[in-house]
C-alpha cells in the first residue's frame, strides 16, 4: 500500500472514531435524560445501543489490526494506531458507565426518584464536553488542549461531592432511603468516572503528538486522600 | 570495562573528487548489534566497509579521520590490513560460498592463517558451524559442495565462514535481502545468539529488522552535496518509537524515498 493510501485509512480510522465517540456521547447523555424522565423505554433502547457501540470498537479494532499489520507501522504512525486501540475500549467503558446508568433506572421500576436530578445532568453534560473537546484534541493532535483538559475534572468531582454529601443527608434523615440514594450514586459514581477517562485520552494524545508517556495528574487523589484521613 | 568496541572519529570518504561521507562520528559497543540504515546510496555499505579498510579495494577511495578498534586508530599506514580484517569479518549480501566443500568453506580462512592440523581444523569446522545454526543440517555432507545448499544455508555457510577466524566484529551488509522470511528470520536468531562474543555492525534496509535485531541504530542521510552523513544515533527503541530527528520519522514511516 502506498503511503498516500496509508493516510488515507489513518484519516478514516480517525472518523471512525470521532463516530464512536459521538455515540457514547449521546447513550450517556440519553441515560441521565430517561433516569430524570424515569423513561424505561428510552433506557431499553440505551441498552441496544450499546451493543452497537461495542460493535463499532470491535470494527475499528480489526482496522487498526489490519493497518498495523500490513503496514508495519513505525514512530509516529505507530504511536497513532497503538493509542487509537486504547483510545477505543476508554470509550467503549464509557459507554458501558451510559448502560449501567441505563439499568439502574430500569431496575428501580416505578419507585420515584429520591430527588429531582440536578446536579447529575450537569455531570453528564460537563464530562460529554469534556470527551467532545478530548476526542476533537485527539484528531488534531492537539497537545495544549490535552494537557490542559484533565483539569476540568475537578468540576465533576466538586459535582459528585455535592451528590454524594446531598445524599447522605436523605440517608441520615431517612434509613429507608438507602437503596434509593445508593441507586443515584451509582450513577453519580458512573458519572465521575467518564471524566477520569476522559484523563486517559488526553494522556494518549500527548503520548501520540510527543512521544511523551505522561500521567496528568488531576486532583482525584487528592481528594480520596482527604477522604481516608478524615474517616481515620 | 571499555565498552567502545569501534568508533570513527571525522570519519570522511573520498572516491575521486566526490565525498561520499561526511565527518561520521559513530561508536559502536562490544557485544551489541548496531544497524546502519537510510535511503539508497546514503553511504550505508562505505561506511561499514571503512570499518575493516575494504575501501582500500577500490583505488581511487581515499578516508579522511579516525577508526578505532580497541581504541587504536587503523586508517593509518603500517596497519596490518590482513589482521584488521581478520578481526573485523565481513558477510555480504549476496551468499557466496567459494565453488569447494563445505568444509572448506569454514577452514579456508583458518588456513591462511596457518592452521594445518585436521583435529584443530574440524573442531572449527564444528564449532563455526554450530554458532552458525547450521550444523545440524550439514553435519553429514561436510564434503559436498557449498554451491549445493539453499540460499539461507548458503548464508549461514558464509556467516560460518567469517565466524571460523574468530573474528571481534562482524559487519553485515544486508545479509539477509536476498533471503526468504524463514531463512532471514534463522540469520537473526543467530545474530541474536552470537552477539554476546561478537560484535555485529548490520547495515540493512528492511526497517523491521532493524527494529528486531539491533541495540542502536545508526540513521544516515545525504546532505546538499550528495555525501553521506549520520543525522540521528540512538537506541534502536528511540528510534522506531520515537525519533528526535524529523527526517529519521519521514524516513522509518515511509515517507521519504
Amino acid at each position: 500500500m502506498l503511503r498516500k493510501t496509508f493516510e488515507t485509512e489513518i484519516k478514516q480510522v480517525k472518523d471512525e472514531v470521532l463516530l464512536l465517540g459521538s455515540m457514547v456521547e449521546q447513550a450517556i447523555i440519553g441515560s441521565v435524560e430517561s433516569l430524570k424522565k424515569r423513561d424505561l423505554k428510552a433506557s431499553r433502547q440505551i441498552l441496544a445501543n450499546d451493543i452497537e457501540i461495542n460493535k463499532k470498537r470491535f470494527k475499528i479494532e480489526s482496522q487498526l489490526m489490519i493497518l498495523i499489520a500490513t503496514q508495519q507501522p513505525m514512530a509516529h504512525d505507530l504511536r497513532l494506531l497503538a493509542s487509537t486501540m486504547e483510545i477505543i475500549s476508554e470509550l467503549e467503558r464509557m459507554g458501558d458507565y451510559a448502560k449501567g446508568i441505563a439499568n439502574i433506572n430500569l431496575r428501580m421500576g416505578d419507585q420515584p426518584l429520591l430527588k429531582p436530578l440536578i446536579d447529575v445532568p450537569r455531570m453528564a453534560q460537563k464530562g460529554v464536553d469534556m470527551l467532545h473537546r478530548a476526542l476533537t484534541a485527539f484528531v488534531n493532535e492537539d497537545v495544549d488542549t490535552a494537557r490542559a483538559l484533565p483539569r476540568e475534572d475537578d468540576e465533576v468531582d466538586a459535582l459528585y461531592n455535592q451528590v454524594y454529601h446531598e445524599l447522605m443527608l436523605f440517608v441520615i434523615q431517612d434509613p429507608k432511603s438507602i437503596e434509593r440514594a445508593n441507586w443515584l450514586l451509582w450513577v453519580a459514581h458512573n458519572l465521575e468516572r467518564v471524566a477520569d477517562r476522559v484523563t486517559n485520552i488526553c494522556e494518549r494524545t500527548v503520548f501520540i503528538a510527543t512521544g511523551e508517556m505522561v500521567e496528568i495528574q488531576n486532583t482525584d487523589d487528592e481528594f480520596w486522600k482527604e477522604q481516608n484521613s478524615t474517616d481515620a | 570495562m571499555n565498552n567502545e568496541k569501534m568508533q570513527t572519529k571525522n570519519l570522511s570518504v573520498h572516491y575521486g573528487k566526490f565525498r561520499a561521507l561526511t565527518d561520521i562520528n559513530l561508536t559502536v559497543q562490544t557485544n551489541k548489534i548496531t544497524a546502519i540504515i537510510g535511503p539508497s546510496g546514503c553511504g550505508k555499505s562505505t561506511l561499514l566497509r571503512s570499518f575493516n579498510r575494504m575501501n582500500d579495494l577500490t583505488p581511487s577511495a581515499r578516508m579522511d579521520g579516525e577508526i578505532l578498534l580497541d581504541g587504536e586508530n587503523i586508517n593509518v599506514s603500517g596497519v596490518d590490513v590482513v589482521d584488521v580484517r581478520r578481526r573485523v569479518g565481513m558477510v555480504f549480501q549476496r551468499p557466496n560460498p567459494f565453488p569447494k566443500s563445505i568444509h572448506d568453506n569454514v577452514t579456508y580462512g583458518p588456513r591462511l592463517y596457518g592452521i594445518r592440523n585436521k583435529r584443530d581444523l574440524d573442531e572449527i569446522v564444528e564449532k563455526s558451524l554450530k554458532q552458525a545454526a547450521l550444523w545440524d543440517e550439514v553435519k553429514d555432507k561436510l564434503h559436498q559442495s557449498g554451491l549445493s545448499l539453499s540460499g539461507g544455508q548458503q548464508q549461514r555457510l558464509c556467516i560460518a565462514r567469517a565466524l571460523a577466524v574468530e573474528p571481534e566484529v562482524i559487519l553485515m551488509d544486508e545479509p539477509a535481502s536476498a533471503l526468504d522470511p524463514i531463512s532471514t528470520l534463522k540469520i537473526e536468531e543467530l545474530m541474536h545468539d552470537i552477539v554476546k562474543d561478537y560484535t555485529i555492525i548490520i547495515v540493512t534496509h528492511n526497517m523491521q529488522q532493524a527494529a528486531r535485531v539491533s541495540d542502536y541504530t545508526a540513521m544516515m542521510m545525504i546532505d546538499e552535496h550528495r555525501s553521506g552523513r549520520m543525522i540521528e544515533f540512538n537506541d534502536t527503541n528511540v528510534i522506531f518509537t520515537n525519533p528526535k530527528d524529523k527526517r529519521t520519522e519521514d524516513y522509518v514511516t515511509g515517507r521519504f524515498g
